[in-house]
This record gives C-alpha cells, sequence and structure tokens, in this order.
C-alpha cells in the first residue's frame, strides 16, 4: 500500500516534499489532479494515480500543461477540489489559459502547483513561476520545510474556496526531491458530486457561466479577491520570526532558503544578532506583517533563489512604509550579496552574513583544502553525461548524423526537450543545433523550410520524442504541412516519458491510474496530415539510414518514426537480449584503422578499451544487451549472442 | 524522541556515485532505517538529468533535535559512503575535512572521457592513498564484485548500507532495514537482501581485524 494512506492522523513518516505535498492534496480532499510530467515536480501526480482508485480520485496526465489546467478548472467549476502540477515552464505553456482563469475565477478549491528547478539540475532553463502570480493576480504561497509541503496545500484549498480563485504553491527542486520528517493529519471521509451550475444570472459568481467577460468588472472582483486573501496573509501561521526584538540584521526568505539561513545562522552562532523571517505568503505580502519586522531592523538581507521577486517586493513595500518605518539598506541580489542565477546553498548564506557582519567562519586547514584540490583536478576526471548503456538515441543519432555527414549538403538538426536533448553532446554526436521549449525544434524547422525562396539550400531535421510529439509538437507540423515546408521530423518513439520516470502519454493504451484508453498511433496522425512517414527499429542501422536517406531527398513534410523502448523502462531493465563479447582475436585494437570507433566516438559506457593489450571490452555490469555496438564494429570483433 | 544518542548532532552523510548506481535509494533506505529510530532525517537528493552518467550525491543529515538543510555546509561531511571509488575524491574536494570517515566501493566505472581515451582513470592504489590522505578513516570493500557473486550488481548498495552499519557509526539495526526493505521490495528478494546486508557487515568488521 502506498505511504501516502497507510499512516493515519498523528503518524509520523519520511516523505519527498512531493509526496508531502500529495498528501496534503488528498488531506484537503481533492477530487481530480492533473499534470504533464517534468522533474522535480512529476513524483506528485505519480504518486496521486497509485492511490486514485481506494481514494476516488481522477488522475491525469494530460497532453500539456495547457489542458492539464483546463481539465482541473472544470473540475473547480463542477465544485469539486482540483490540483494541477507541473514544471516551471510549464506555467508558461499554461498561462494564456491561466490569465483567464484567474480572472474568471473558480468555485470548488482550486491549487496550482509548479515545482521550480533553480540552478536547473534538470531543466534547460531556470524559469520563474513566482511571477505568474504578480502577473494574473492570484495569491502565492512557498513551503519552506517538508512539514510545511503537506499543511500549506490544505491551508491553500480553503483559501482557495474563501476567495474563489486559484491559488499558487510554489515548490523548487532541493524540497520537491528532499525528503524529511513530517506528521500526517486525517484524510475526509466523505466525497464531493460533481454539478456544474451554470444557468444563474450572469454576473452570479457561484451559479452563472463562468467567463472573464466582462473584464473590468470581473478583474476588480479579482482583485478584492486578492485583498481578501492579504487579509488572511496577516494571521497566516507560515510566516513567522525568529531571533532577537531588535536584530542588527534582518533576513528575509522563503521556500527551501528558509533552511539555508537557519543553518547559516546556527553554524556562525549569531542566533543572539540576527533576526530570521521564514515568509510562507510572499505575494501579495501582508503589510502588517512587514511593518511590524521591518520596522526592527536597520538593514535588511533578502535571501531567494534566482529573480529578486522577493526583494523587489519588499523593497516597494517598503517604500510605501517609509513614513512608518524609516529608510532601510537592504542586501540581497541587486547588491551582489547573493548571487543572480544559480541555487542557493547554506555557504552561500554564510558568506553573505560574513560579508555584511563582518565576521569570520572557521574553516577546515588551508593544507586540506589545498591537497583536496589538487587531488580532484588531476585524480577525478570529469563525468560528462551520456546517454544510458544500450539507449535508442545512440542509436538514432548515430544514424541521422552519418546520413547528414555523407549527404553533404549541410543539413541539420533542431533539437527538442527530452532525455534526446543530450545530443547537443558528443554523446549524441553532436548532433542537435538548436534547443529550446518543447516542440520548438518542429516550430523552429518549419521555419527553416521556408527559407528556400532566400537561397537557403540545406536539409533541415527536427527531432522529438513521443511524448513532446503530442505535447506542442502537433501545431508545428499542421504550419509546416499548410505552409508546404520542406522538413524532415525525426520521432524518438521509445514508449513513454521516459526522462521523467515514464509517464504514459496519449501514444500509449493506459493512462496515468493504469487504466485502459485509446492510444493514438503517432505515424497514422502525421500520415492523417499528409506527411510522408517511415517507421524503423532505430538498432537496426541500415534501415535506418537508409529510409532517412530516402525521405531526405523527397520534398515537403516527412516524417520517421524510430521505435524501440528505452533501455531503463521496467519493461525493458534488467532483460538483456543479447550477450555481448569482443572477440580479443578479431580485435586488432590500434592496428585495425577503425582509429577505435567504437569506445572513442560511439562511446556507450558498457565499452571500454584496455589500454593494457589495446582492445576494446565489454562491461557485463553496465551492458544492457542491446547488440548495437556488434553493427558499427568495422571488423566484426564485437559478437552477439541472443539470451533465450 | 530518538532512543539512542548521536556522537555527532546534526550527523552528515554524504552517498556519492555515477548516476543509475541506486544511490537514491540507498540514501532512503538509509534514511527510512534512521527515522523509524526516531531521529529527524533530511535527505537531499539529485537526480533527473543529472542521472544520465554523471556524479550524483545523495546528502543526509541525521539529528535528534530537527530539520537541517537537505544540502550539507562545505568541509562538514562525517562520513562519505561513495558507490564508486573516483566519486570519493571528488566529495572530498568539497565536503572533506581531516575527521572525515570514507566508505568506498572498489569497482570503477569509467566516464565517456575515459572510455574515448581523453582522460586517464588512476590506479586504484593510488585512489585508496588519495582517500586515505584526505580522511580519517578509509575502508575500502569490494562491494559489487561480492554482489556479482551473489547475482546482481544491485546488491552492491545493500552490501555497503550493510558496511556503513558495521562501521557502528549510526544506531543502524538489522531490525529497521528489514522493516524499511519489506515496504520497498518484492518479498521474494528479501532473503537475499538481508544476505547483503549481513556481508556488508561482515566486510567491514573484517576489514577492521
Amino acid at each position: 500500500m502506498s505511504i501516502l494512506i497507510e499512516a493515519g492522523s498523528g503518524d509520523s513518516r519520511l516523505l519527498m516534499g512531493n509526496e508531502a505535498i500529495a498528501r496534503g492534496a488528498l488531506e484537503a480532499g481533492i477530487s481530480v489532479a492533473t499534470g504533464y510530467p517534468g522533474t522535480p515536480s512529476s513524483d506528485i501526480i505519480e504518486r496521486l494515480a497509485k492511490v486514485a482508485k481506494q481514494r476516488h480520485l481522477y488522475v491525469e496526465w494530460s497532453v500539456n500543461e495547457k489542458v492539464a489546467l483546463e481539465v482541473a478548472a472544470a473540475a473547480s467549476f463542477a465544485g469539486l477540489r482540483s490540483l494541477c502540477v507541473m514544471k516551471q515552464n510549464g506555467v508558461n505553456v499554461a498561462s494564456d489559459f491561466l490569465l483567464h482563469l484567474a480572472a474568471s475565477g473558480t468555485r470548488g478549491g482550486m491549487v496550482l502547483v509548479p515545482c521550480d528547478d533553480p540552478g536547473a539540475l534538470s531543466s534547460a532553463n531556470e524559469g520563474e513561476s513566482r511571477h505568474f502570480a504578480r502577473l494574473v493576480e492570484i495569491p502565492l504561497l512557498e513551503p519552506g520545510d517538508f512539514q510545511e509541503a503537506k499543511d500549506m496545500i490544505t491551508w491553500a484549498f480553503e483559501l482557495s474556496e474563501k476567495i474563489h480563485n486559484l491559488v499558487m504553491v510554489r515548490s523548487v527542486t532541493r524540497l520537491s526531491h528532499a525528503s524529511g520528517n513530517v506528521i500526517f493529519g486525517s484524510l475526509p471521509q466523505a466525497y464531493r458530486s460533481a454539478f456544474f451550475k451554470c444557468d444563474g444570472a450572469l454576473l452570479d459568481p457561484m451559479e452563472g457561466p463562468v467567463f472573464s467577460f466582462p473584464v473590468a468588472l470581473k478583474h476588480s472582483r479579482q482583485q478584492e479577491k486578492l485583498r481578501q486573501a492579504v487579509a488572511e496573509f496577516e494571521q497566516c501561521p507560515f510566516n513567522s520570526y525568529s531571533g532577537p526584538r531588535g536584530p542588527e540584521l534582518l533576513i528575509i526568505t522563503s521556500s527551501v532558503c528558509n533552511l539555508y539561513c537557519r543553518e547559516a545562522i546556527h553554524i556562525l552562532g549569531i542566533e543572539d544578532r540576527v533576526g530570521l523571517l521564514e515568509l510562507g505568503t510572499t505575494w501579495p505580502l501582508p503589510p502588517g506583517l512587514m511593518q511590524k519586522y521591518l520596522s526592527r531592523a536597520a538593514r535588511i538581507l533578502v535571501v531567494e533563489e534566482v529573480i529578486p521577486f522577493l526583494e523587489e517586493n519588499v523593497k516597494i513595500l517598503a517604500a510605501e512604509l517609509a513614513p512608518q518605518i524609516g529608510n532601510k539598506k537592504f542586501f540581497g541580489k541587486k547588491d551582489g550579496s547573493i548571487p543572480s542565477v544559480g541555487e542557493i546553498n547554506p555557504d552561500l548564506v554564510i558568506g553573505a552574513l560574513c560579508n555584511i557582519l563582518d565576521i569570520a567562519k572557521e574553516t577546515r586547514p588551508e593544507i586540506y583544502t589545498r591537497r583536496a584540490d589538487e587531488l580532484a583536478a588531476s585524480g577525478a576526471p570529469v563525468r560528462e553525461m551520456t546517454f544510458c548503456a544500450g539507449c535508442p538515441h545512440r542509436a538514432s543519432f548515430w544514424s541521422v548524423h552519418q546520413v547528414l555527414q555523407m549527404d553533404g549538403r549541410n543539413g541539420f538538426v533542431c533539437g527538442d526537450i527530452g532525455c534526446y536533448s543530450l545530443a547537443m553532446l558528443p554523446t549524441g554526436f553532436s548532433t542537435l543545433k538548436t534547443l529550446h521549449a518543447m516542440g520548438s525544434g518542429s516550430g523552429i524547422a518549419s521555419g527553416f523550410g521556408k527559407l528556400g525562396e532566400f537561397g537557403f539550400d540545406q536539409p533541415v531535421l527536427a527531432v522529438c520524442g513521443d511524448s513532446t510529439f503530442f505535447h506542442a509538437v502537433l501545431p508545428a507540423l499542421v504550419n509546416a504541412v499548410h505552409h508546404r515546408s520542406d522538413i524532415t521530423l525525426v520521432v524518438l518513439d521509445n514508449s513513454g516519458t521516459a526522462m521523467t520516470g515514464f509517464q504514459p502519454h496519449p501514444g500509449l493504451p493506459v493512462d496515468a491510474a493504469g487504466n485502459e484508453v485509446p492510444a493514438i498511433d503517432i505515424a497514422s496522425v502525421c500520415q492523417a496530415m499528409g506527411a510522408v512517414v517511415r517507421v524503423c527499429d532505430p538498432f537496426d542501422l541500415e534501415d535506418t539510414r537508409r529510409t532517412l536517406f530516402e525521405l531526405l531527398e523527397q520534398r515537403g513534410l516527412k516524417v520517421l518514426v524510430l521505435k524501440q523502448i528505452c533501455a531503463l523502462s521496467p519493461q525493458k531493465k534488467a532483460h538483456k537480449k543479447f550477450e555481448m563479447s569482443v572477440d580479443a582475436q578479431l580485435c586488432i585494437g590500434e592496428n585495425c584503422g577503425c582509429n577505435q570507433l567504437c569506445t572513442r566516438i560511439f562511446k556507450c559506457p558498457g565499452l571500454t578499451w584496455n589500454p593494457e593489450n589495446n582492445v576494446s571490452r565489454i562491461d557485463e555490469v553496465i551492458c544492457s544487451g542491446c547488440g548495437v555496438c556488434a553493427s558499427i564494429c568495422p571488423g566484426g570483433a564485437i559478437r552477439k549472442e541472443e539470451i533465450a | 524522541m530518538p532512543k539512542a544518542k548521536l556522537t555527532i548532532d546534526p550527523y552528515n552523510i554524504i552517498i556519492t556515485g555515477v548516476g543509475g548506481q541506486g544511490n537514491v535509494t540507498a540514501s532512503r533506505v538509509m534514511g527510512g532505517m534512521l527515522s523509524r529510530r526516531g531521529f529527524r532525517v533530511t535527505i537531499g537528493e539529485t537526480f533527473g538529468a543529472s542521472q544520465r552518467g554523471g556524479s550524483v550525491m545523495s546528502h543526509l543529515r541525521i539529528s535528534a533535535i530537527s530539520s537541517w538543510s537537505p544540502q550539507i555546509p562545505k568541509d562538514m561531511c562525517h562520513l562519505v559512503v561513495s558507490l564508486e571509488p573516483i566519486e570519493a575524491i571528488r566529495v572530498l574536494k568539497d565536503y572533506g575535512n581531516p575527521n572525515v570517515k570514507v566508505l568506498c566501493n572498489t569497482r570503477p566505472i569509467h566516464s565517456i572521457g575515459v572510455i574515448s581515451g581523453a582522460h586517464a582513470y588512476p590506479a586504484f592504489k593510488d585512489i585508496r592513498s588519495w582517500v586515505a590522505e584526505l580522511s580519517a578513516t578509509a575502508i575500502f570493500i569490494d562491494a559489487t564484485d561480492r554482489a556479482l557473486g551473489m547475482g546482481d550488481p544491485i546488491y552492491g548498495n545493500i552490501i555497503m548500507i550493510g558496511a556503513v552499519a558495521g562501521m557502528a557509526v549510526l544506531p543502524l539495526e538489522r531490525q529497521d532495514f528489514k522493516a524499511v526493505m519489506t515496504a520497498m521490495v518484492d518479498p521474494a528478494k528479501m532473503r537475499l537482501n538481508l544476505s547483503a546486508y549481513d556481508l556488508g557487515r561482515e566486510m567491514v568488521n573484517a576489514t577492521s581485524d
């Protein structure tokens, strides 16, 4: 049974931040949860999907974040409580609907949880979702530890139903993907039933139609809701102060930076000098509470990650409150006390505090540091990111790269978001030449494919994964077909949203909760649009190459679906298809003329080079038995034997 | 409240290795065991893109008092559990100090830079002496090799957890291991997991004799 429902009220469990958020949603009595997979957010929907049947939930991996928010909104309109989850850039995708939803208002409690990734530990950006709360004028909450991650979700649902609008609860990687002890509350026993009242008076917020018209009236109602939220924030249990009555320095912080600040103060032993204001309600800031604490100190340090969102809002408020609180000296990102990019950690806070307060931290002996730096530089070679052993993408890009080289017309590939983004690196033979948002590879390719009249004659390719295809590639393909853009799309279909943990997508016959659902066939969709479509197994290098050559010769939209399941998928993992070996007689190493093609260029981690006898070797712990390297060895020295 | 007391509070552990080695699982098992003893446990993990062949760390903070940052401050690690030899050096660079203890698996995983010939992987005897130089206690065990003998390299992690228990720096109890694993793994695999745990304990005891 899932940890989320086996424990009862008052029990303590070690939970990931994401699990705490999921438990909070269960305690709040949600009926519907939706999202699109994206690290560090994915576990929330995954955990809820696992208990969907027991807790009578509808849980959906939606086709993209905008649709996820729309599906969750429908539940709210019908009086249910709903949760919508996405990673930071997902909010960009959902933002058009978000703007309108914030204006129309909601009915059943509705909470949006974006999980941001400061430092881009698992992202192609370190985008900010907090700004959207200010932009679309909805309340923003930020949990500062694991217990709050749970408790704040239930509080947010209450708030949402008080003000009849969406509430944003923002998490970050170091909270979502960290674990801590959480004491459980109780799960509700009753379930709500759904009905959409929509035949009431035009302007009736609970029984009339739901839309943002008349705009000015709805906008003023929305701002009134925000004022109500601020009134709640003044008394909110998630804002707390610790430290002396009149500190030398007041730290204002939120989110996981709470823990970094507490640790820094503890290590420096300055509990009696520094005050710490940990804010759970970060937009709009409650002015009464802020006035109380801002008036206690002349110097203020704001600690937060990435963009100075909190710092700017505190400064605006401090300017408004200046007659009551006097002038302040601010430290934060603007003056360089806190870095303006990347994630924060306890050491960065310690550094800022040492500078501001002119104190020093005890450190390890200088000689240790020098020696450790020296040994790490000489003895710990960097680990470049690589496709896993047996990854279908390595085989796919091997073929794509070779075809483009042999074609000789300076063809290139527009990249997209997924594990295959790594093909911008040597592990994918540096094949990708553009990389932006979900679906952008196909959109950019569609544009390149229309530059012929300006003398452009390079073959244009785009790649995308199977989940990305449905998420955002479809409109770009429609655009390409409609405008007769000459492009070749290679769909790297590995049968799941692999990078984030094999979540299902519309191309698969199963949904988030494991129910059987109709699968949408990518090849058929492309055919119906008028594309020339071929399907190959990327492990068959020769067939893949020949087919791609053939497609490059044609005009218009061509689609090559390369279908091979991910090496880490539960179906495939630990099931080797082939036992691989290197015939030491046939591998003549440096005398071969292949110039170590297998280890120097193909570079699968399952192969190693033995420098003593100058031959290649299979690492049986790493090798996943895909058999592809047998096809690339010009000497036929790599053998594969099918495992029965 | 925990029944046992810690010699150092919070006790900071870094489990390091290469993506795919089961680092996250190892940290959750140890965290779960200590959580059952009543300790406040905080685990910071990196996964996602960093998992694809990169160096991966989990930070464990064990405390009788409170939750701590999911990132251990620099220089302040008490125990490094390294699933791969050179990863121990990488962690010691940032988090080591003259009092740190290191438990290290001997099985190397070559980075693609090493596979391609761009970098050299150091000789094991060098790694051994470097780790010893940068730590107060350094224990090396052939966890992966022994796990291969058990039929699956993934038991290497469990052997390492057993070995940490054998080091007796933390109140890690076999019964807690069993309870945590019961919730995580197929019951059919329990016997092998327990054997791996016991083997790890024995291997550490053998090295300290």
